[in-house]
């Protein structure tokens, strides 16, 4: 089987953008929640959340930009950033063997509402022709093979909470089975809108801290009370291994294993013992041959909602037993939120980071831990040599995706 | 309203929806050739005539209109019937 490296890293984060700065930010422990400037959200339940500060027209043209949600604009910026922190020039690779990932959870949500808005008082007939062409889910991965002309296998996954990590899982594998040498995959998210903010809210999805945003977000924690929306994208190169030894390229870690499975047991509640999330991960370990003793970093789904961390941490003393109270796990969410389609590919580059770095991105306001969720959850970064990571996904829907990445 | 008044505003819609330099907006610019329109936006662009006129543009008209100086014409036409 053909081996696949990870050797780009496109990170847009409510923490910073590029993958330095979001490394950085991570170390220091930063927050990117805070009060909605978006749009006006001063009559919602739920009014922070944690957004990009990104000027798309340092990237995309204007007349580009109008015809793309920002859901796609994040990804071909974060796209961009991939393929420039791999020194891959678009030019110089054969493009009937470059394949492109990138999902979504939800889509163009920001467009889907303003045309609502249109047919509503206009009438059908009055709908943009780029409705359609602005708000599918395929258009992240379809946008970047255009833009850059790759023509290998195209395609997108659409898992809600999973999807990132679903889209990496599957590129993984369209190298390994030698449909392609090079895929960028990831997954892209841009949902602080009126209606997806006020949706989750009435879910009781969401935190109610709006008054103290960058609180929020504290997963693992007696007083967690929901998650915090984030935005964003993070775009992967994976390579084949000899395609990347050859060109001399940087090699942030491996990929070595995917596990995935289904809860088959509630539209948004995960199985409260955490059944499919155990699954997911005996899965990804068994697809690499790797020993639960072996893994040393779980980069946590880690939401902060009050069932999905309990059933998380269930899950994980399941699959690892004793060695569950070795292990380090984080959350990555703690500090940007939750990017829903784009947090399995943003996670995942703060998993390759941990490993290639060896520091452990912290799990921050960890103030009050949740005495019955008892794993080290790394309240500060810590300087670690870890040879393997895991990097979780649970979605709504059940849908579990699990990274296994190894150093290199 | 004078021709060129109806130009000007032509000019106008055209250099919004297809985001081009109002300059490139000649009476002879083809939407397609010279403007770098393709279907979708020669559709977003006679609803933003449309609009901006107040008529009704059916397809069967509107597949005529291919340059600049056809939609002039046509919304003067129009205006004045």
């Amino acid at each position: 089987m053909r081996r696949v490296v990870v050797t780009g890293l496109g990170a847009l984060t409510p923490i910073g953008v590029g993958q330095e700065a979001f490394h950085k930010a991570q170390l220091a422990g930063k927050s990117g929640v805070r009060t909605i400037t978006r749009f006006d959200a001063s009559a919602l339940p739920v009014r922070i959340a944690a957004e990009v500060d990104v000027d798309p027209e340092a990237y995309l043209d204007k007349k580009e930009l109008k015809r793309l949600d920002r859901f796609v604009q994040y990804a071909l910026i974060s796209a961009h950033l991939a393929l420039e922190d791999a020194g891959l020039k678009p030019e110089a690779l054969d493009p009937e063997r470059v394949g492109t990932l990138v999902g979504t959870g939800i889509g163009g949500m920001e467009t889907w509402e303003a045309q609502s808005k249109v047919f509503l008082e206009r009438g059908p007939n009055r709908l943009s022709p780029f409705f359609i062409p602005m708000m599918i889910a395929n258009m992240a991965s379809a946008h970047i093979a255009m833009r850059y002309g790759f023509m290998g296998p195209s395609t997108t996954a659409v898992t809600a909470c999973a999807t990132g990590s679903d889209a990496i899982g599957q590129a993984f594998r369209m190298i390994q089975w030698g449909e392609a040498d090079v895929v960028l995959a990831g997954g892209t998210e841009a949902a602080i809108t009126p209606m997806a903010i006020g949706a989750f809210a009435v879910m009781r999805a969401l935190s109610t801290r709006n008054e103290a945003p960058e609180k929020a977000s504290r997963p693992f924690t007696l007083s967690r009370d929901g998650f915090v929306m984030g935005e964003g994208a993070g775009v992967l190169v994976l390579e084949e291994y000899e395609h990347a030894k050859r060109r001399g390229a940087r090699i942030y870690a491996e990929v070595i294993g995917f596990g995935r499975s289904a809860d088959a047991h509630h539209i948004t509640e995960p199985h409260p013992e955490g059944k499919g999330a155990a699954l997911a991960m005996a899965r990804a370990l068994k697809d690499a041959g790797v020993a639960p003793e072996q893994v040393g970093y779980i980069n946590a789904h880690g939401t902060s909602t009050p069932i999905g961390d309990k059933a998380e941490v269930l899950a994980i003393k399941k699959v690892f037993g004793e060695h569950a109270k070795k292990l380090m796990v984080s959350s990555t969410k703690s500090m940007i939120g939750h990017l829903l389609g784009a947090a399995g590919a943003v996670e995942a580059i703060a998993t390759v980071q941990a490993l290639y770095h060896g520091v452990i991105p912290p799990t921050i306001n960890l103030e009050d831990p949740d005495p019955e969720l008892d794993l080290d959850f790394v309240p500060e970064p810590r300087e670690a040599r870890v040879d393997y990571a895991l990097s979780n996904s649970f979605a709504f829907g059940g849908h579990n995706a699990v990274l296994l990445f190894r150093r290199v | 309203m004078t021709e060129q008044e109806i130009f000007e505003k032509v000019k106008a819609v055209i250099a919004d929806k297809l985001s081009v330099e109002p300059e490139k907006v000649t009476l002879e610019a083809r939407f397609i050739e010279d403007l770098g329109a393709d279907s979708l936006d020669t559709v977003e662009l006679i609803m933003g005539l449309e609009d901006e006129f107040g008529l009704e543009i059916s397809d069967e008209e509107a597949e005529k209109i291919r340059t600049v100086k056809d939609a002039v014409e046509y919304i003067k036409a129009k205006l004045s019937a």
